[in-house]
């Protein structure tokens, strides 16, 4: 309990850290629904072009897109702290290693933390308009309450899944010592494989088949996709099991280059 | 010259207060103070001059240099400094100012300090003889002549601070701010700086304002001390009165042998050992030499020091002694 | 002139100190746009056109305003990293020096990993030029340059708005990435398949159909009106309101230094 209490202190923080922004908030509520809006209107622009070529109900899309919005700063792949980069790559990080405490799970908290506090403030306003709005744009309720509660874990997997992703990123800057390159590969690689610019079922089936295995697609594509029903069945099933054998091998990935990257670190005395 | 005349600038800051509760009450309603950062500053700087502005943090020191250099407009109040009011004028006034921020390098990183020189020249427009002359002078004079050609990131702090300042001095400016520009360095860096803006004032007659927080700086480089405190001007006068003024008396270090004397009026002691013991003199009770004639009277002395009371100390007192 | 080649050169040359991790952001900045590309392709891939519009039609439009957007990003980078140089006290560097503080903000900052994404849009303009099925005249090729001047100009713009509001705060600021890169992202795609109100907004409020949707018409051929070929011209007034709201913002600096 001790051992969980420094964590949650932490979590605390940089959840009311983040809270402070109340004008970041209401533009970032701005910025999504007007993001929300326009995808909507692109991809209605294609559903008229071709009806049949559309590969899931227009609602299921469309609850896609708010969620999306709604939950954006949970799986952004390109939401890093700087302060965590500028600790390792300017030293200030040996201070860190004088804590007692595990830096894996420090930055780790931390960085959820910060995703859930950010969303925290956003996703209520987005989500109730979304619902109040009139049809096409509206989003439509989750197909029944088991969807639902599948759709909740799928989600807290997912965002445990992102912040493990950033944090092999972290990791790998100990070695390179220079974020930028890397961090800017990372993030459009994942934009594109995760979904997050076309939703997987638009892309041709080969290449779909090929991402919806990689990690990337256990993050948003997953639980936004229960939610809506586009995923059913059985493949539930299958999705949740790749996202948890994902999630905990990525934890161990990153722990792991945490371990080394350190020892490193110390050797070489900073 | 530099006129200042009833200065004032307030500012407004939101009110932060701790706590998951206040967090959240904050997302609706936020509460804001007013500081007065400059209230009602007036003094005037003769051509020439070296003036050690001093005040402890947040007393409204980088505000005033600030509104000097023109970048900050004052609410109320003129300032006049050789014929143009620095905000209203400012892009023909900085043409004349060469600003140093200890904490912060006007110097490109990653490329040699020379490049970081020859940009300066074109961005202030300085001819090619005149850069000249004032860059084999500063070269020659901070010796510079090694590391000119290194990149800026492979300097020491020393090294760099002495590029900086030389790099504020490529235009000839008529007046040198230096804001904290001893910050950090070793004692041999901070003797080499303070040797060359005391060569630089007497040579160029460059007029200095120097803010430090290192008492010796103001020792060895101002004489004429401003103390500002919150957003106020407290005192403004010659460092010889200063020191007068607030020393608190002379320190006397003495080794001895006997017993502990019994010390006349106006001498106490400040430690006490076995046989050696340091003692704080009032001058208007005592002078010093009465206090040796009135020791060696006791015990056998073997070795006496006198010192004034240290600047760090006389600043200590002086802050005490306005609350600030 | 000869300033900004100096400061020209020891950005090429800083940037150049590090070279892995240069070509390494090229690279990522060359992987962004091109992810931007693959998103049109399989859409196209599905649904062959959208409102009218072919693939290559519609690949001219996301080249045009990737190549003006990215050219912002790299030599106007200054006013996007904006807040930074207020927050470091750079800025205040800029104003104790006697030159134009835009043309200094402009040299403060270049990117030129940032020309990763202008290389790959250059290279689908080379697909779509010929494949778009234009008869290239030489008005249309004016039209289509006039296009490329008039997103900088926005661009630059929008930009310089960013730049201004950091005066005032630097948290709301993201709502004006609506724009830069809702115009980046949303602008691929001629603003008419949004619908007429999209459109009246992307022609009045942020002019960006004047560079895209308007004068495509012209070069498919679909108009011959002047006024669509001329139209990216009108987007230089964009740069009015965007400079006097930056001097606007300046003066509020130096008045409360925040």
């Amino acid at each position: 309990m001790n051992f969980a209490a420094k964590y949650v202190s932490i979590f605390r923080i940089r959840f009311v850290n983040g809270l402070q922004y109340r004008l970041a908030a209401l533009a970032g509520i701005s910025t999504q629904f007007f993001w929300g809006f326009m995808e909507i209107l692109l991809y209605r622009a294609f559903y008229r072009a071709d009806p049949t070529a559309f590969p899931m109900e227009f609602s299921a899309l469309v609850s896609y897109i708010w969620l999306q919005q709604a939950f954006l700063t949970l799986y952004q792949s390109w939401f890093f702290e700087n302060e965590i980069f500028d600790a390792i790559t300017g030293g200030s990080v040996a201070y860190e290693l004088c804590r007692p405490m595990n830096l894996y799970i420090f930055w780790f908290t931390r960085s959820v933390a910060n995703r859930v506090a950010k969303a925290a403030l956003r996703c209520l306003p987005v989500l109730v308009v979304a619902f109040l709005l009139p049809e096409p744009f509206g989003m439509s309720l989750p197909v029944s309450l088991p969807v639902f509660i599948l759709f909740l874990v799928t989600m807290f997997l997912a965002l445990l899944l992102a912040v493990s992703m950033t944090m092999i990123i972290y990791g790998l800057t100990f070695y390179t010592m220079s974020p930028l390159g890397l961090r800017t590969v990372f993030s459009s690689l994942a934009e594109f494989c995760s979904g997050a610019l076309v939703p997987l079922p638009f892309l041709p089936d080969g290449v779909r088949k090929v991402l919806e295995v990689l990690p990337f697609a256990s993050v948003q594509n997953l639980p936004f996709r229960i939610y809506s029903g586009d995923i059913a069945g059985m493949e539930i099933f299958w999705g949740v099991a790749l996202q948890v054998f994902w999630t905990a091998g990525l934890i161990a990935l990153g722990a792991l280059i945490f371990r080394n990257a350190l020892k490193r670190a110390v050797v070489q005395g900073g | 010259m530099i006129t200042v005349q009833h200065i004032t600038k307030t500012f407004r800051v939101a009110r932060r207060n701790a706590g998951l509760k206040e967090a959240v009450k904050a997302l609706w309603k936020r509460e804001y103070d007013t500081i007065h950062a400059l209230n009602d500053i007036s003094f005037t700087i003769g051509d020439g001059e070296m003036v050690g502005y001093i005040g402890p943090n947040g007393a409204g020191k980088s505000s005033t240099i600030k509104v000097l250099s023109g970048i900050l407009t004052p609410d109320t109040g003129q300032c006049d400094i050789n014929g143009r009011c620095p905000w209203k004028d400012r892009s023909s006034h900085v043409q004349d100012i060469g600003v140093v921020f200890g904490q912060r390098s006007q110097l490109w990183w990653d490329v040699p300090v020379i490049d970081s020189f020859e940009l300066l020249r074109d961005i202030y427009r300085v001819p090619q003889n005149e850069y000249k002359r004032n860059f084999d002078e500063l070269v020659e004079l901070l010796n510079l002549s090694q590391i000119v050609k290194t990149p800026t990131r492979q300097l020491s702090l020393g090294q760099r601070m002495r590029c900086e300042i030389a790099a504020s001095l490529l235009h000839s400016p008529k007046i040198l701010f230096l804001d904290e520009p001893t910050i950090g360095l070793d004692a041999v860096s901070k003797l080499a700086v303070r040797s060359f803006i005391k060569e630089l004032n007497q040579r160029r007659g460059t007029t200095v304002i120097l803010t430090t927080h290192d008492m010796q700086d103001i020792e060895a480089l101002a004489s004429r001390v401003i103390l500002i405190g919150k957003g106020r001007i407290l005192l403004d006068g010659a460092l010889e009165n200063l020191k007068k003024q607030f020393s608190g008396g002379k320190i006397l270090r003495i080794e001895y042998q006997g017993d502990t004397p019994e010390l006349p009026n106006g001498l106490s002691w400040q430690e006490k050992g076995e046989n050696h013991g340091v003692l704080l003199l009032a001058p208007e009770l005592l002078s010093v030499s009465e206090a040796i004639s009135s020791l060696s009277a006791q015990v056998e002395l073997r070795d006496v020091s006198v010192e004034d009371t240290p600047i760090d100390e006389i600043v200590a007192n002086l802050y005490r002694e306005y609350r600030i | 002139m000869k300033l900004y080649g100096r400061y020209f050169s020891i950005h090429l040359r800083s940037a150049m100190q590090y070279p892995a991790s240069f070509w390494m952001t090229f690279f990522g900045q060359f992987l962004t746009a091109f992810s931007a590309f693959l998103s049109i392709y399989f859409l196209f891939d599905r649904f062959h056109a959208v409102e009218g519009f072919t693939y290559q039609e519609v690949l001219l439009c996301f080249a045009s305003v990737m190549l003006s957007f990215s050219f912002c990003e790299c030599f106007f980078r200054g006013f996007d990293r904006f807040p930074s140089l207020l927050g470091n006290g750079q800025f205040d560097r800029i104003l104790i020096r006697p030159r134009s503080t835009i043309f200094q903000v402009l040299c403060a900052q270049m990117d030129f990993s940032r020309l990763g994404k202008f290389l790959q849009a250059v290279l689908v303009f080379c697909y779509a030029i010929p494949a778009s099925g234009v008869e290239w005249t030489w008005p249309r090729v004016l039209t289509l340059c006039g296009m490329l001047l008039g997103g900088v100009a926005i661009f630059a713009g929008l930009f310089l708005f960013y730049a201004g509001a950091s005066f005032f705060t630097i948290e709301g600021l993201e709502v004006l990435n609506i724009f830069i890169y809702g115009g980046r992202e949303f602008g691929s795609y001629p603003a008419v398949i949004y619908g007429k109100a999209i459109l009246k907004f992307w022609t009045f409020v942020i002019p960006m159909a004047m560079i895209q949707y308007y004068p495509l018409l012209f070069l498919l051929g679909r108009t011959d009106s002047v006024w669509n070929a001329l139209s990216p011209l009108a987007t230089l007034l964009f740069l009015v309101p965007a400079y006097l709201f930056w001097r606007f913002g300046l003066r509020h600096y130096r008045s409360t230094g925040s």
